[in-house]
């Protein structure tokens, strides 16, 4: 059994960490890249969502690996990825591939129909040892996101330009080597050493607050590096879901303390959008407000073409924008989309912000 | 007191419901126009570029309504069946809407979610309270509405479509059986219902196939549980209810012989059609029925669809012809 999923931005690291501990055969597909792309824009239908076909071509490609299972998330909607699973299923199979399929997702009579799922991926492991691996995976992710918060701040600020970048990449790289929960102290140490030793100096930066759904968020190639691309431009981001958080919201139900939840974004999210509405429609919403309210110089959207949730999130936006004073852009992205393009709003939307702000960056 | 129902969404399945509920409670129904090219671009006027189609005309049809009446009805249709959902923007849409009209009428909410229970009655209830202290007079309106409601969808299921079973419900007796429709070819039309009852978005597709003389059928026309039970064959529960009875319809149609052809109607950028449509077209590929797949939009030009639409039937007309000489293909 050669088990492979989707990527979803740095993901991998987590999955493969967790599967590699419990001695699962892992193929991590081959980073998504136009080829990728190119591959599930064929197969897919015309006007799913940009996150479906990008999955499609993962599994294209790490079939070509040998990849012969599918581990994937599911869910109970109305988002369209409670789906997705099922239809890249079907696609795949009427292309020839011979692909099993293990859903991982809230059961819907019995809480046994989701544990013989992990079962079967695990095999021999013990429980205790399944959820050692889970929490390896976490850690992994958490010690992740806080390399990429701390290039967040650092990209703006550093004195020699594309410093933060290459640190990120080592840190990066010790982090992936990790094989042992034990080791981790010494490479969190390790990996500490690497980011402090970017030289920084004190200037004027801008605060932007990057909300969306949650592969756009996540995934560079999508984005087009957006978060690196404004730290050049001297902005600070700060983004509404780091993957490490969402596991402690829905794998963990909040267990681990400490960690920003979701739980306040919806809160915040009245009375502007006052109901779930799948996705990350709500967290969006309320994390435009939360933005606002921390004094941020603005935010931006990130959302596939069609995204329901996110639909609804972008008809709501406008309204915070005036009552809260906020500039907002909100950036669509599916395989049309082009760099020079996004270049351009970036660029405009931050001199509008400096211009606001009366402060000249960079 | 003049309430206002937006002719839209799914106005198309429960305004029997709303009607009799409200006018028991002695409210009197003011609802919007049929759509028209003004309503169509108010809306379009208000609402984002990627908002779907349906989202859009109902939101022409509340600027349509929104200065002709006391208060406005806009319930959050959450969930319309155990562990379903209709749509995100169906959970979202009282937000957009007040977000993006200015003055509009007091809104008369109230969430309709039946995902965890199966009655009715809490919804009615926080909705009558905005008109009256009566519990037993609301209680009375709402099992009324039920009634009604049920006999409409009987009607539905004998064949008829929504514009002629509400007027044989406001006909008097509503029990009178449809004249059975003949025709020839027999083609089953799948789709939300506000797209294939509202003759401005579908462009007249129903009575413009029934005047060509073809035998139309909707998903509308068949029994809920008969719809499930094809459902229930697709690898994982669908949590969309719109989606089940598409999906359900489809596979019962396919396999009917005496159904010759299918049109799935879907509008631009609809989430849950782009999958369920998906699922459709491949069952179909493999059973080599002729399929039809329109596409809705607002620039969509009624002379494109009507030739595709000709092209299609004439394909379904010289099958049998096909037929007799070859080996079926």
């Amino acid at each position: 059994m050669k088990v492979t999923f989707p990527h979803m931005g740095h993901m991998w690291i987590c999955l493969s960490a967790m599967l590699e501990y419990l001695g699962v055969n892992v193929v991590v597909p081959p980073p998504t890249s136009k080829r990728t792309l190119t591959l599930g824009a064929r197969h897919a239908p015309e006007f799913a969502c940009l996150p479906l076909k990008l999955n499609l071509g993962n599994f294209m490609e790490a079939a070509e690996q040998g990849a012969d299972t599918i581990l994937m998330a599911g869910g109970c909607g109305p988002c369209r990825f409670g789906y997705y699973a099922q239809v890249e299923h079907a696609i795949l199979e009427d292309l020839g591939y011979n692909y099993r399929l293990v859903v991982l997702e809230p059961p819907r009579k019995h809480i046994g129909e989701l544990l013989s799922k992990i079962k079967y991926i695990t095999g021999h492991n013990s429980w205790r040892e399944v959820i050692k691996g889970i929490y390896f995976g976490y850690q992994k992710a958490r010690m992740v996101d806080d390399l990429e918060k701390q290039a967040h701040f650092l990209r703006p600020r550093e004195v020699q330009r594309g410093s933060t970048d290459r640190a990120f990449k080592r840190a990066l790289q010790e982090v992936i080597a990790a094989r042992d929960p034990q080791d981790l102290p010494k490479v969190r140490e390790k990996v500490r050493r690497i980011m402090g030793a970017v030289a920084v100096k004190p200037r004027p930066v801008l605060r932007v607050g990057i909300v969306g759904e949650i592969f756009t968020l996540l995934e560079p190639f999508v984005n087009y590096d957006l978060e690196r691309k404004l730290g050049y431009l001297g902005v600070e981001t700060d983004r509404s879901i780091y993957l490490s958080e969402w596991i402690n919201d829905h794998l963990f139900l909040g267990l681990v303390r400490g960690q920003r939840s979701r739980k306040e974004a919806c809160r915040a999210a009245a009375p502007y959008l006052n109901h779930f509405v799948g996705g990350h429609g709500q967290e969006t919403v309320g994390s435009a407000v939360i933005y606002a309210r921390q004094g941020y110089d603005g935010v931006i959207q990130l959302l596939p073409f069609t995204c329901m949730p996110e639909i609804v999130a972008h008809s709501v936006l406008p309204g915070i924008s005036n009552e809260l004073g906020i500039p907002v852009l909100s950036i669509t992205v599916d395989e049309q989309s082009g760099e020079a393009g996004l270049v351009t709003r970036l660029e405009a939307f931050v001199d509008l912000l400096a211009r606001r702000k009366g402060v000249v960056v960079q | 007191m003049k309430i206002g129902i937006p002719r839209a969404l799914l106005y198309y399945y429960y305004i029997p419901l709303w009607r009799t509920f409200f006018e028991a409670l002695g409210l009197e129904l003011v609802i919007s126009r049929p759509t028209t090219k003004t309503i169509l671009e108010s809306g379009l006027r208000h609402t984002g570029d990627d908002v779907c189609l349906p989202v859009r005309v109902a939101f022409g049809h509340i600027i349509d309504l929104k200065d002709r009446v006391d208060v406005l009805f806009l319930p959050r249709l959450v969930s319309i069946a155990r562990r379903e959902y209709i749509c995100p923007k169906f959970l979202g849409f009282p937000d957009m809407v007040r977000q993006g009209i200015s003055g509009l009428p007091p809104l008369i909410e109230a969430d309709l979610n039946l995902y965890r229970r199966d009655s009715l009655y809490p919804f009615f209830s926080a909705l009558g309270r905005n008109f009256t202290s009566n519990r037993f007079a609301i209680y009375l309106a709402c099992r009324r509405a039920q009634q009604v409601q049920a006999r409409y969808i009987q009607l539905l299921e004998n064949g008829f479509f929504p514009e002629e079973a509400r007027a044989a419900l406001s006909g008097g007796t509503g029990e009178e059986q449809r004249e059975p429709a003949r025709g020839w070819p027999r083609v089953a039309v799948i789709g939300h219902p506000y797209n294939i009852y509202d003759p401005y978005i579908s462009m007249n597709l129903l009575s413009r196939l029934a005047r060509s003389g073809v035998h139309v059928c909707t998903a509308d026309n068949l029994p809920e549980t008969l719809v499930r039970e094809h459902a229930a064959r697709l690898p994982k529960h669908l949590f969309w209810s719109l989606g089940q009875r598409m999906i359900g319809a489809a596979w019962h149609y396919l396999q009917r012989p005496d159904v010759d052809g299918i049109i799935h109607v879907a509008s631009f950028a609809c989430g849950p059609d782009s999958l369920t449509g998906e699922l459709i077209s491949r069952e179909v590929k493999r059973r080599g029925k002729p399929f039809l797949n329109l596409t809705l939009d607002e620039h969509s030009a009624e002379a494109g669809v009507v030739t595709r639409l000709e092209a299609f039937l004439d394909m379904m007309r010289r099958r049998p012809l096909l037929q007799v000489g070859g080996n079926g293909r």
